[in-house]
């Protein structure tokens, strides 16, 4: 359901509720002034939830279509050495603008079966481990990374907790914060919770334009705080989720241009405004000295986060 | 991610300074149903005298239970969460922040101190549940990094007692990046050669466990926690799939080799103390 109609239900709604107020003289006055409140809601975050959905979209570009689009000679590289290969995650070697560097990223899957197969782009923890070898192993070279994020988050599974998937995103966010070389990160689609930040720790951060980024989806969030799965869009908006709010809350580095109407739309200069900023953001990483690298990487997301200062104490804590 | 936490029976919430129960002389244990006199379940470390059940613990009952006698000095950081998104669910956050700090008496969720456990010098960290899930925002986020910014300044082991829903939704972008800067914080601790001990008591879950939690030098588990990244209802929404009793416990994160070892709650601080004994600490050593 789009936000147009879901304002058009509501609106529908409001309207009755007025009607019966007016006609059985009943006082509804806080049922509509909450009607209100969500119309007024969703006009103003359409926007948020209209880009999740462009985020989603079926025919979007994936983390291959750009290697296709972007690079020479993607060479796909399997296993986390650990007893599994996670499809939800690609990665390998590649040359880009001339260069070789290592490429990792979640894959969604093009077709019914491939989705299936790669579960959408959720990762277990065998992804998130592959994704660390692959690193570490351009590191070793002096390769750059490149990270393409695009899943709805990791993978909910039994498996997925008996393999420590939560240590598994942790160890990888470790991983990332000590590798000397550059690393730019960019979300192509969906930026679902830990399971984006997984592969997320870069030097640079970049968004496509039309992608979200979000602590949880818009539809989690809306279960567990208004407890009802349908105030998704509502949720979307109150995240503050979609590419430029991250830019303006200085989450991210730089918002990437998609052609008119979304990246899949056009992928071919998705790919070509996507291109241009991995190189340039690249071109500039590639003139500092590389143990500076994690130490700067560190103090970047170091700093992110916002508090409040010093207030009265009013409560003596702890130690009885 | 957040968790269903009253799912599993052993745990409830005793409210023992809320408003309205503060005289109240008993309270219901979940655990076998029976009304238990309130004096008692807190001198017996918040376990129910009849059935065993854990009750959760504030993070000042909390550390009464884990440090020397007199020896603990609150060092946490005057500072309390801002609403950097202006977020309004049902209730805004703002308000439940207030109402939060009612309850609780605490500005946040975090406390930090300086403390001994057995005679050892340590920088404590402890998360309470009551303050809106012990979520993880900012403030978390800034606490912790400060706690280890002072354990590897004192080269004291830093401990971390984890009771929390994961991160802080209210705070969206901003409380996922508190993953990234909690474990960039933990970093300095192995430059410095400090000791980093992981104790996760009821729930450890969601963007908590899926950062510094799990990068425990020592991972301990109180018996009867919940250790989880995803929560079960998304799980079986999810997969479908039929999850089994003992799914995401201590003893199953145990089973899987996630954590060191699972402590009762009455052994958790001669646990600690023999862990430290490993690890000369301080300036001096």
């Amino acid at each position: 359901m789009t936000v147009e109609d879901l304002i058009a239900e509501l609106q529908e709604k409001l309207a009755e509720l007025k009607r019966v107020a007016r006609e059985n003289g009943r006082d509804l006055t806080p049922d509509i002034a909450e009607l209100e409140q969500r119309v007024a809601q969703l006009s103003q975050g359409r926007g948020a939830w209209d880009q999740v959905q462009l985020a989603r979209h079926p025919s979007r570009p994936t983390t291959l279509d750009y290697l296709d689009l972007l690079m020479d000679g993607f060479y796909e590289l399997h296993g986390d050495r650990l007893g599994s290969d996670d499809s939800a995650i690609v990665g390998g070697l590649a040359k880009f603008a001339g260069r070789t560097v290592v490429v990792v990223g979640h894959q969604k899957g093009r077709n019914l079966a491939e989705k299936r197969a790669r579960r959408s782009g959720m990762a277990g923890p065998g992804g998130y481990r592959k994704a660390m070898r692959i690193m570490r192993l351009g590191e070793r070279f002096g390769f750059p990374i490149i990270t393409l994020i695009d899943t709805p988050g990791a993978y909910p599974g039994v498996a997925a907790e008996e393999h420590n998937i939560g240590g598994a995103i942790a160890d990888s966010i470790h991983a990332m914060l000590r590798l000397r070389t550059p690393i730019v990160v960019a979300v192509i689609g969906e930026g679902g919770s830990g399971g984006a930040l997984g592969i997320g720790v870069g030097d640079r951060v970049l968004m496509m334009e039309n992608a979200y980024y979000s602590v949880i989806s818009p539809e989690g969030c809306a279960a567990i705080l208004w407890g009802d799965r349908s105030r998704a869009p509502e949720a979307a908006a109150a995240l503050r989720l979609t590419a430029h709010d991250l830019l303006d809350l200085g989450v991210i580095d730089e918002v990437v241009r998609e052609p008119p109407g979304g990246a899949h739309t056009d992928p071919e200069g998705a790919a070509r405004s996507l291109g241009e900023a991995l190189r340039r953001h690249l071109d500039e990483l590639r003139g500092m000295v590389p143990g500076e690298l994690p130490a700067l990487r560190g103090s970047k997301f170091r700093g992110m986060g916002i508090c409040e200062g010093a207030v009265p104490v009013t409560h003596e804590q702890g130690g009885e | 991610m957040k968790v269903s936490w009253f799912r599993r029976q052993q745990y409830v919430q005793v409210r023992l300074d809320q408003k309205g129960e503060e005289g109240a002389l008993w309270v219901k244990c979940a655990g076998c149903g029976d009304l238990v006199f309130r004096e008692r379940v807190r001198e017996n470390q918040g376990i129910c005298p009849r059935c065993g059940a854990y009750f959760f613990l504030t993070a000042q009952e909390r550390i009464a239970l884990l440090v020397d006698e007199n020896s603990f000095q609150d060092v946490s950081k005057p500072i309390v969460a801002a609403d950097p998104l202006g977020f309004v669910d049902r209730q805004p956050y703002v308000g439940r922040l207030k109402e939060a700090q009612q309850k609780t008496g605490l500005r946040n969720e975090t406390v930090v101190g300086r403390a001994r456990l057995g005679g050892h010098p340590v920088i404590l960290a402890v998360t309470d549940f009551r303050f809106i899930g012990g979520s993880m925002g900012s403030v978390m986020g800034e606490q912790l990094a400060h706690a280890v910014g002072m354990a590897a300044h004192e080269l004291w082991p830093f401990i971390l007692v984890t009771s929390t829903g994961g991160a802080r939704m209210q705070e969206g972008i901003f409380s996922l990046m508190q993953m990234v800067k909690t474990v960039t914080a933990r970093r300095e601790l192995e430059r410095v050669g400090v000791p980093f001990i992981s104790v996760m008591t009821y729930p450890t879950t969601g963007g908590v466990l899926a950062s510094i939690a799990s990068l425990g030098d020592i991972t301990i588990a109180e018996k009867g926690a919940l250790i989880g990244f995803a929560g079960r209802r998304v799980i079986e929404q999810t997969t479908g799939e039929k999850l089994p009793a003992e799914f995401q416990t201590a003893e199953f994160a145990f089973d899987h080799g996630m954590v060191d070892r699972v402590v009762e709650r009455r052994e958790l601080r001669s646990e600690l103390v023999r862990v430290l004994e490993f690890f000369p600490g301080g300036r001096d050593r």
